[in-house]
């Protein structure tokens, strides 16, 4: 295995040359572009056989990948923010038409006003489109995850498009140490296998019909199947490329939550800020654990309602801001519900953080496990979200 | 909506695809109709712009010896949308554009 100095961009290109993706449709946006010249740079020198599509806009870059994976390709592109939002229309019908191509998603913030910056608005605006969504926290899983997602979004059970996402600048720009496996050890895990409905002449079939209203409840319940089905091959598959490549994570990931009596939960590379801040906090005698969510869509409730037994206060990290809804944090609302319908014991309290990339220090984060250790105390919870680092 | 029993979600083919290709022949249409068009073969020249102008091939060209010229035009009731294209273009109003009632 071959260990490389990669910026998650990177990474990501590097997961899609080595998934021998047959057709990239690339737009550049900050801050995934040096993900889309990589590719292009891979196709140009010859290291990569994929068809390279230059086009004039995201919405183009996600139809030119439908009808890529309409044909049995394994279709890819990055993006991010205004570019991702642009995509979206298409995005419901790549689900809709259950194709599974792979997304790279460097999260940034979404305008007005102008940010590139990151933070998870874009990726939040797609929360019911239909697409499995997965949050990374190092180049390593970002590139892991990559391989991963084909296997998972490539499986029967599933045929759903997938995006990886991870931060803008904060992982995105970020140099790690990462181990790439070869193309044919990744193949042995992801072998070419055209398992969805394609277009061949031989075999002519019609795709992009209508749903009238005898028939269009019936697709969408088929997705949602899709989606229940996903959550378990998700967790099939990271299993078994921890066997053939030794790096596993789970789809949701504890951290000190044995003995914890308060959690925090937090995705994308902020997760690792709050390892810290519950080591810190933990040093000043406050019980507090951390769950990761890897997996947002299909949300896992289940194995997060059992890392949450026994816990009395869990605080939600968000990293965007849901206008106008009861709580802002998106990741809040779901947790919120698990907890409304199977955890009543449990309180809930929703932050966010590192809106438009404003800082997020330890500090901060160890004031929130102190917030979370105060109202589990009895102070009395707050019913709105709690801006981190905004100015009053 | 149709009379009769129509496939659950288990039952449907992934992606909303559709596996018997050229099934339009078999879909009926008719009920998009607000207006018919009713050809006036009388009036007919046999120009043939109602055929060729028709979008969905509802304007059918039958070879009848007892017609004049040989052939007459008539319309396909079950793939007739009402479009009325085929009135609009009819030169020597040979088409009228007749309610549907029903």
């Amino acid at each position: 295995m071959p260990r490389l100095a990669l910026t998650t961009n990177y990474a990501v290109a590097h997961a899609a040359k080595d998934s021998d993706v047959d057709v990239v449709a690339a737009y550049p946006i900050t801050p995934s572009t040096p993900a889309a010249e990589k590719l292009a740079e891979f196709v140009a020198n010859g290291e990569m056989d994929a068809e390279y599509i230059h086009v004039e806009s995201e919405h183009s870059a996600a139809s030119a990948l439908v009808g890529a994976s309409a044909t049995g390709a394994r279709a890819f592109t990055v993006t991010a923010s205004q570019g991702l939002i642009y995509m979206s229309e298409v995005l419901y019908i790549a689900s809709g038409l259950r194709l599974p191509m792979v997304l790279g998603v460097a999260s940034r913030a979404l305008s007005a006003p102008l940010s590139i910056w990151g933070d998870m608005h874009d990726i939040a605006s797609l929360r019911d489109a239909g697409l499995m969504i997965y949050f990374v926290s190092s180049a390593q899983e970002a590139y892991d995850t990559v391989i991963q997602a084909f296997k998972v979004a490539e499986d029967p059970r599933v045929h759903l498009p997938a995006i990886v996402d991870y931060d803008g600048f904060v992982l995105s720009h970020v140099t790690e140490p990462v181990e790439t496996i070869e193309r044919e050890e990744v193949l042995k895990y992801i072998p070419k296998s055209i398992t969805w409905n394609v277009l061949n002449p031989k075999k002519p079939i019609s795709i992009g019909t209508v749903g009238d209203p005898d028939y269009y409840y019936e697709f969408k319940y088929q997705q949602q199947v899709a989606m229940e089905n996903a959550l378990k091959v998700a967790e099939e598959a990271d299993r078994e490329f921890e066997r053939m490549f030794g790096r596993g994570y789970g789809i949701i990931e504890p951290y000190r939550m044995d003995d914890a009596e308060i959690a925090m939960i937090a995705y994308g590379a902020h997760a690792g800020t709050a390892r810290v801040a519950v080591d810190k906090a933990r040093e000043k005698g406050i019980k507090v654990g951390l769950v990761r969510l890897r997996l947002w869509r299909p949300f896992p409730s289940e194995q997060l309602k059992k890392l949450l037994e026994g816990i009395s206060v869990v605080g939600v990290l968000d990293r965007a801001m849901a206008l106008g809804g009861p709580l802002q944090g998106p990741v809040a609302l779901d947790v919120g519900t698990l907890i409304a319908t199977r955890m009543p014991d449990v309180r809930l309290v929703s932050f966010t953080i590192g809106i438009g990339q404003r800082d997020v220090r330890v500090e901060d984060l160890v004031r929130v496990a102190e917030m979370l250790d105060e109202i589990s105390k009895g102070k009395e919870i707050p019913m709105k979200t709690i801006p981190i680092g905004l100015r009053e | 909506m149709s009379m009769t029993k129509l496939p659950g979600w288990r039952e449907l083919p992934e992606g909303a695809v559709v596996r018997d290709v050229g099934n339009t022949e078999t879909i009926d249409v008719s009920g998009w109709r607000v207006f018919k068009p009713v050809i006036i073969d009388e009036k007919c020249t046999r120009c043939r712009l109602c055929w060729i102008y028709c979008p969905d091939g509802a304007i059918l060209e039958v070879v009848d010896e007892k017609a004049r010229m040989g052939k007459r035009y008539e319309v396909d009731y079950m793939h007739c949308k009402g479009c009325g294209i085929c009135w609009r273009e009819c030169p020597v109003n040979a088409i009228e554009w007749v309610p549907e009632e029903r």
